[in-house]
């Protein structure tokens, strides 16, 4: 007779692919729930979530709009879990992008694309590692917990942007606490007409190849690898550990930062307070359920930017309140999370 | 005489502001005296926040709405527990999902119970208990809302509990060395469960005074980064249930004073100043290094093999 037995042992690699997959219908049971408590049919609100987007133009093009910022967090995000730091800060570095990002382009008058974009670029990604700098040095050179600093970096740059907007970069005429327009120069291109489609989302997929191919196929990414792996295990190897880890997060930190620049230059054209609203706790969600890989941080880029869209659709057809975006979004995380902790059991058949 | 009648507003203002910062300061002392760090917490206090308010306002009492709220942080520890103590998986990462989870429900649950109206609902808040008579100069101070009366008895009774009675041994042991305590016959599931979950229901009675004593009604920047402040004070308090009361005291005064100062008509970057607990943290952090009374055992998932 053929028994079974668990026990704890690497899963096969397929399961990797598998768990999160598995995540997307346990997610939409658990969640039907509550859409039935509202007295609407989870078979209709989730058409409306994952079809009805697709279907149009209009709506289909938004939802690579959504993604953009979301792929450079969840790179961001990944990026720095693969390496063994736990950058909890991309909300608060994607802020900082887009503060320093409108400074570049309130400065910068009168200057052709071919600068200002560049500009933009290089300021989001300045402002976003200048943000990551004290945890990453506190953590590498006293052993700081990172998690805790990154998580507060995040509240103090809210509060900065609230002082830069209600005070020297007030609207004079307006008096609305958002900041001037920047300067045309400094206007990232759309790529469709008519549409919020921008040069960030290019951005966004140049980012990712550049971290798939440093991760898996040049030295430094071995060894972030290594020391994700274990930082003992990394250090006995004769790496430098915490030279390693100081450029994982500063890296992390500049391509969050880089999300911030795209939605200054590319959506909103000025900063408000309002500009992220969650897209780095997002970043989160994405590179767990991505895996840590930067092509499944893609895939789930862009699967997180239909939910969010869907959200929208679900709530103006069946009037469903929109914040059921942010619940399955939520719960996805924990159950794929959850999941993963199969990865570590393997079943064996005994004679 | 008018500064005295400014101190003793101030002193009244510094012991409202306190309120949810030492519930959920204490709630977090829980999670992490036992190892676990429940980055949950800013979700959790906007659950307690919105169950308090939404059961209230349904069933009229204000006793049946804060049992939920309760009831509703005890459930929301007892998930995070499933995830970082059952599960193992990575307490942050579990931590921040709950925050999302819990705060996106509530918003969905809000617009479900309440509609989309112009008007914010309210409810008849809990009463201010009047200890001296309003015309005595010291009226503002000792005339506080009950919860926060409780919120300072609580102080000296979580210490106790957590270094005199054996559960609070017990918590502790399984902070510090979850193998030893294990050899030693504890069961540090069920220990680091009970204390997420008793950390859970304190930290959403934290959000429920904001609704239920303080303002009542619920907006949904009610919570605003105080679960993030009691993530900071209870590194500033070294982990020790005492020095909660300073660090709660010290922010809500910082807090107070520049709401004050602002009414008084002058012109101060609060904005800059609401950082200020943050930085101090950070600040914290680097001075005392590895020297802090973090507990041993925080942030590793134990399994049993």
């Amino acid at each position: 007779m053929t028994k079974y037995r668990i026990e704890r042992a690497p899963a096969p690699g397929w399961m990797r692919i598998l768990i999160p997959l598995l995540a997307i219908p346990v997610t939409f049971l658990l969640t039907s729930v509550i859409i039935l408590l509202d007295g609407a049919n989870p078979f209709t609100a989730y058409y409306h979530f994952l079809v009805s987007p697709l279907a149009g133009r209009v709506s289909a093009i938004e939802v690579f709009v959504k993604s953009t910022p979301l792929l450079l967090t969840g790179a961001a995000v990944a990026f720095a879990f693969k390496g063994g730091y736990w950058n909890i800060g991309a909300e608060g570095q994607l802020y900082a992008g887009a503060i320093a990002a409108t400074f570049v382009g309130t400065v910068l008058l009168d200057v052709p694309p071919i600068i200002g974009i560049p500009a933009m670029i290089i300021g989001g990604f300045a402002g976003g590692l200048l943000w990551a700098l004290p945890s990453a040095i506190l953590k590498v050179k006293l052993g700081v917990d990172e998690v805790v600093t990154t998580l507060l970096m995040n509240s103090i740059v809210l509060n900065v942007t609230s002082f830069l907007l209600n005070g020297p970069w007030r609207n004079p005429v307006s008096m609305w606490p958002q900041s001037p327009e920047i300067s045309a120069g400094t206007v990232f291109p759309q790529l469709i007409p008519r549409s919020r489609l921008h040069f960030g989302i290019i951005i966004a997929v140049i980012v990712i190849l550049i971290i798939w191919f440093v991760i898996s196929r040049t030295s430094f990414g071995l060894k972030m690898r290594a020391i994700g792996l274990s930082k003992e295990g990394a250090r006995f190897a004769g790496i430098k550990v915490n030279k390693t880890m100081l450029i994982v997060a500063l890296v992390s930190g500049g391509i969050a930062g880089l999300a911030g620049a795209g939605e200054v230059a590319g959506i909103h054209f000025h900063l408000i307070d309002a500009i992220s609203d969650g897209l780095g706790y997002s970043g989160i969600t994405i590179a767990t359920l991505g895996g840590l890989h930067p092509l499944g941080v893609g895939i789930s880029a862009l699967f997180i930017g239909l939910i969010d869209t869907g959200a929208q659709t679900v709530s103006r057809v069946l009037g469903v309140p929109v914040y059921l975006g942010d619940v399955v979004q939520s719960t996805l995380l924990l159950v794929t999370l959850s999941l993963f902790v199969l990865q570590n059991f393997r079943i064996r058949r005994v004679n | 005489m008018e500064f005295t009648l400014f101190l003793v507003g101030l002193i009244a203002a510094t012991l409202r502001v306190a309120t949810p910062l030492i519930y959920g300061t204490l709630g977090e002392l829980f999670s992490e005296r036992s190892g676990v760090l429940n980055l949950g917490i800013e979700g959790t206090m906007f659950l307690g926040a919105f169950v308090g308010f939404a059961a209230a306002s349904l069933s009229g009492s204000l006793w049946i709405g804060l049992l939920a709220a309760i009831i509703a942080g005890l459930l929301a520890g007892l998930l995070m527990a499933l995830l970082s103590v059952r599960f193992g998986v990575n307490q942050h990462v579990a931590g921040l999902g709950i925050t999302l989870l819990t705060t996106g429900l509530s918003l969905y649950a809000f617009r479900v119970i309440f509609g989309e109206s112009k008007v914010p609902p309210s409810i008849e808040s809990f009463p201010m208990l009047s200890i001296l008579p309003e015309t005595h100069i010291l009226a503002p101070i000792t005339n506080q809302y009950l919860l926060t009366f409780i919120g300072l008895a609580l102080i000296p009774v979580v210490w106790w509990i957590i270094n005199k009675t054996r559960f609070g041994l017990q918590i502790r042991a399984v902070g510090e060395n979850p193998e030893a305590a294990d050899a030693a016959g504890l069961n540090v599931y069920a220990i680091r469960t009970s204390a997420l979950a008793i950390g859970g229901a304190l930290m959403a009675v934290g959000g429920a005074f904001l609704t239920m004593a303080q303002l009542g009604s619920f907006t949904f920047g009610i919570i605003a980064g105080r679960g993030w402040v009691c993530i900071a004070l209870i590194i500033f308090a070294n982990w020790k249930a005492v020095n909660v009361l300073w660090g709660a005291l010290i922010f809500g005064g910082v807090q107070a004073l520049q709401l004050r100062l602002q009414t008084l008509g002058f012109k101060l970057p609060y904005e800059l100043f609401l950082s200020l607990p943050y930085v101090v943290t950070i600040i914290a952090l680097t001075i005392a290094g590895r020297n802090s009374s973090a507990p041993s055992a925080l942030l590793k998932p134990y399994r049993r093999e």
